[in-house]
C-alpha cells in the first residue's frame, strides 16, 4: 500500500532510486538535492532516533510523566520539516520530535514538557516559529489556518519573493483526520484560500484504533470534496516528503492556495508510554513495516551513492553524544517554581490568582520549609 | 450626553475600536453585508472593508479557532456568535485553547480576543435562542467574563474588552438591546471589571446583571412605594467579580438578594451567595437569596414568563429575607 501507483515515491524500500509514476511531478526536485543535504537528512533522522529512545528510556526511568515515540516516522518529519523555509510558520500536533529540532528547538523543551515542568515549555519566536504541541486532536489546525488569514491580510504572500513570502504548515495524524475541528480547518482554508499545507501523518494508528475506522477512502482524496489538491506521498522516503512538501509550500506562498498532504508511516513506537501495542496489532504488521525503517532505507540510498563508512560512523557518534547528553542534563533539571501555575493565567492583573499565589506563600511558607 | 439603544451603541463602540486599532478584526455568521442577525455590525463592513469585518463559513469551532491563529499573528478578532445556544460547537476552543493558551506559552503569548454573545431570553424565541450560558465561562479560569445591562456600559465595556490583552466573553443581554438609554461619549464612568451601586437603599441589597438589572430597578421602585429602601448593585463583571462594593453594600443593608435568568444550581448566584456569608458573615441578618431561572431546559416561548425572574419574584424573596 506504502508505494501503490497513487502515491509519491522516489526511493523504494531498499533506498533504490525508482520513482513511481505519482512521483513525476516531483522526482526532478527530489533528486536535485545535493548529496550533502542528503547526509544531513540522514543526520537529522539519526538524531532524532537517538532523543526519542533516550526520551523513552528515561521514562522508564521515571524521569518522565510520558513519552510520545516518534519512531518509525522520522523520513515523513525531516522531510516536510526541511522544506519548509525559514519565514514559515509550523503548528505542530505532539509527535514532530523531529521538525521541532531541524526548526532549531532544543529537545531538552520537550523534555520539561513531558517531565511535567511546563504545559508548554518554549517561545516559537526563538525557535525557528515551530508552535507549542497542542494535545486535543485536530485543534491545532485551526490555530494555523487562523493564522495563514493573517499572514494574507498582512499581505506577506504572492509578492513573488520566495525571501520573505510567508507560509504555514501544520502537522496533524489520521485520527484528527475525523476531528471536526480539522474539516472545519479544510473549509476555512480553502475558502479564505490560505498560504498552508496540511501534513497528515497517516501513521495508521490512533492509539488502537486503525486508519480504515477513521476513513473509507484514502485521506489524501478527501482535499478534492473541499477543492484543494491532495498528495498522498510515502512518507518512509525522506525525498519524496522533501520534494512534495517543497513544491506545495511553494504554491501557498505564491498564493496558490493550501493542500492536503497524507504522508503514509507507521508508528513503530507504541502511542505512548503508558500504551502497550501488543493489544491490537500483530507482530507481522510490525516486522513489516520495521523492514521499511526509513533510517535504514535513506542509508542504503547513501551507500549506494558512494558515501563512506567514516560518515555514518560520525554521525552515529554525535547522536550518541546527544542522547548522552539528554540524559545527563535531565536528572539534573530543577523543580518548576510554584509561582509558573498563577503567573500566567492571566497576562493583566487578575484579582483572584493573585490572592491564591498570595495564600499558597503564606501558607507553604507557614511549614517554615521555604527561604 | 446623547440617546441611544443597545444595539446602536455597541455598533459605535466596535466602530471606534475599528477606527482606533487597525489589527482590530470583526468576524462571525452574517456579520458583513446584513450587519448580524441583530444588526449590531450594521455598517462597519461598508466602512472598513472585507478585509477587517468578514463573514465566515458557519462553524463556530472555526470562527473561535481562527480567531486564535489570527491573534497569534499579532491581531485583535470580536468573533460575533449569533446566538447564546449556537456557543457549544465552539466551547472546546473557547475553554481549552482561548482560555489556556497564555498560561500554556508562559507569558509569550497573549489572546486579545472578544467573543461577543446575544444572550437571555424576553425575545420569545424558539429553542437555543435565549439561554444564559455565563456560568460555564466565569468557572474556566483564563477567561473574563462581563456582561453590560445598558447602553452606555455597552458602548464603554466592549471598547474595554477589545482594548483587553486577555480573552473576554463578552455578553450582550439581547432582551435589553433595543430600549434607549443615556451615553456619554467622552468618558467611561468605570473600568471593566467594576462593580456598580445603581440605586441606593438601606433595607437589603439586590445583586445581578446583565438583563436583570432593569427587573432589579423595577422591584426597587416598587418597594419604595411601599416604604422599603433597596439597594441595587449591577455586578457587570462576572469574572473576575469586584467584591468591595457588593460587600460594603450588604454591610450596610445587611440582607442580600441575588437575580440572574441563568439556573439557579451552580449558578454565579450560588458563588455570590458563598462569597458574601464568607466575607460579611457578621453584617447578614438573613441568608443570601437566589431568584433564577429554574433548573430546567429554557421553556417553549410560551412558558418563558413563568421561567425568568420578574419583579414580582424578586420582591418576594426580599419578604423572605425580612421573614428571618
Amino acid at each position: 500500500m506504502a508505494s501503490g501507483s497513487e502515491t509519491v515515491s522516489v526511493l523504494d524500500e531498499h533506498g533504490r532510486v525508482r520513482p513511481t509514476a505519482a512521483a513525476e511531478p516531483y522526482a526532478d526536485r527530489a533528486l536535485a538535492v545535493p548529496l550533502e543535504q542528503r547526509i544531513g537528512f540522514l543526520k537529522d533522522m539519526v538524531m532524532t532516533r537517538a532523543f526519542d529512545v533516550a526520551a523513552a528510556n528515561l521514562q522508564r526511568q521515571g524521569h518522565l510523566a510520558l513519552w510520545v515515540p516518534s519512531y518509525g516516522q522520522e523520513a515523513a518529519q525531516v522531510g516536510s520539516g526541511r522544506a519548509a523555509r525559514a519565514q514559515d510558520t509550523i503548528f505542530p500536533a505532539y509527535r514532530e520530535h523531529a521538525v521541532g529540532m531541524v526548526r532549531g528547538l532544543d529537545p531538552m523543551a520537550i523534555i520539561r514538557l513531558l517531565r511535567g515542568m511546563s504545559h508548554g515549555g518554549w517561545d516559537p519566536a526563538e525557535n525557528g516559529n515551530f508552535r507549542l504541541y497542542t494535545l486535543v486532536i485536530g485543534s491545532q489546525t485551526l490555530h494555523a489556518t487562523g493564522y495563514a488569514m493573517g499572514i494574507q491580510l498582512d499581505g506577506a504572500m504572492a509578492t513573488g519573493d520566495p525571501e520573505t513570502d510567508e507560509a504555514v504548515m501544520v502537522y496533524f495524524g489520521d485520527g484528527a483526520s475525523a476531528q471536526g475541528d480539522t474539516n472545519e480547518a479544510f473549509v476555512f482554508a480553502a475558502s479564505y484560500r490560505t498560504p498552508q499545507v496540511f501534513f497528515l501523518q497517516n501513521n495508521h494508528w490512533a492509539i488502537s484504533v486503525p486508519v480504515e475506522r477513521q476513513s473509507r477512502v484514502p485521506l489524501a482524496q478527501r482535499a478534492d470534496g473541499f477543492g484543494m489538491p491532495g498528495v498522498r506521498v510515502d512518507g518512509n522516503d525522506v525525498l519524496a516528503s522533501y520534494a512534495v512538501t517543497a513544491e506545495l509550500l511553494d504554491d501557498a506562498r505564491a498564493g496558490r492556495g493550501p493542500a492536503l498532504i497524507e504522508a503514509l508511516t507507521y508508528r513503530i513506537g507504541a502511542h505512548t508510554s503508558s500504551d502497550d501495542p501488543t493489544k491490537y496489532r500483530s507482530e507481522d504488521e510490525l516486522a513489516r513495516w520495521s523492514e521499511r525503517d526509513p533510517i535504514l532505507r535513506l542509508r542504503h540510498h547513501l551507500e549506494s551513492e558512494g558515501v563512506a563508512a567514516e560518515v555514518f560512523e560520525t554521525i552515529d557518534a554525535e547522536a550518541a553524544e546527544l542522547a548522552a547528553d539528554v540524559r545527563r542534563q535531565t536528572v539534573e533539571l530543577p523543580e518548576p517554581p510554584v509561582s509558573l501555575m498563577f503567573e500566567h493565567v492571566y497576562s493583566e492583573p487578575h484579582p483572584l490568582t493573585d490572592a491564591q499565589l498570595e495564600w499558597l506563600t503564606q501558607y507553604e511558607a507557614s511549614f517554615g520549609g521555604a527561604s | 450626553m446623547t440617546t441611544m439603544p443597545m444595539v446602536k451603541a455597541l455598533n459605535a463602540g466596535l466602530r471606534k475600536a475599528l477606527a482606533d486599532d487597525e489589527r482590530v478584526l470583526m468576524m462571525g455568521e452574517d456579520i458583513g453585508v446584513l450587519g448580524g442577525v441583530f444588526r449590531v455590525t450594521e455598517g462597519l463592513q461598508a466602512e472598513f472593508g472585507e478585509r477587517r469585518v468578514f463573514d465566515t463559513p458557519l462553524a463556530e469551532s472555526g470562527i473561535v479557532g481562527t480567531a486564535i491563529g489570527l491573534a497569534m499573528r499579532g491581531y485583535r478578532p470580536v468573533c460575533e456568535i449569533q446566538f447564546d445556544g449556537f456557543i457549544y460547537p465552539g466551547f472546546d476552543q473557547i475553554t481549552s485553547q482561548l482560555a489556556k493558551l497564555t498560561n500554556r506559552y508562559e507569558g509569550t503569548l497573549t489572546m486579545p480576543i472578544v467573543i461577543r454573545v446575544p444572550y437571555g431570553g424576553h425575545i420569545g424565541a424558539v429553542e437555543h435562542h435565549q439561554e444564559s450560558p455565563e456560568a460555564l465561562f466565569a468557572h474556566t479560569a483564563g477567561l473574563r467574563v462581563v456582561t453590560p445591562s445598558t447602553p452606555n456600559d455597552a458602548y464603554w465595556m466592549i471598547q474595554q474588552a477589545v482594548a483587553s490583552n486577555d480573552p473576554v466573553m463578552f455578553f450582550e443581554p439581547k432582551g435589553r438591546y433595543w430600549p434607549k438609554g443615556e451615553v456619554d461619549l467622552a468618558r467611561p464612568a468605570v473600568g471593566l471589571h467594576d462593580t456598580r451601586v445603581v440605586r441606593v437603599g438601606t433595607d437589603a441589597t439586590l445583586i445581578g446583571y446583565g438583563p436583570m438589572v432593569s427587573v432589579l430597578l423595577t422591584a426597587a421602585e416598587t418597594a419604595a412605594e411601599e416604604g422599603r429602601s433597596l439597594e441595587v448593585v449591577d455586578v457587570r463583571s462576572l469574572s473576575p467579580i469586584d467584591w468591595a462594593p457588593l460587600v460594603a453594600s450588604v454591610e450596610k443593608t445587611g440582607r442580600a438578594i441575588v437575580a440572574h435568568e441563568a439556573s439557579g444550581f451552580l449558578g454565579l448566584g450560588s458563588e455570590i451567595a458563598a462569597q458574601l456569608t464568607e466575607r460579611a458573615f457578621y453584617s447578614l441578618e438573613a441568608p443570601v437569596l437566589r431568584v433564577t431561572g429554574f433548573d430546567i431546559p429554557f421553556p417553549p416561548a410560551r412558558l418563558e414568563k413563568l421561567h425568568l425572574p420578574d419583579a414580582d419574584r424578586v420582591l418576594e424573596a426580599v419578604d423572605r429575607a425580612f421573614a428571618y
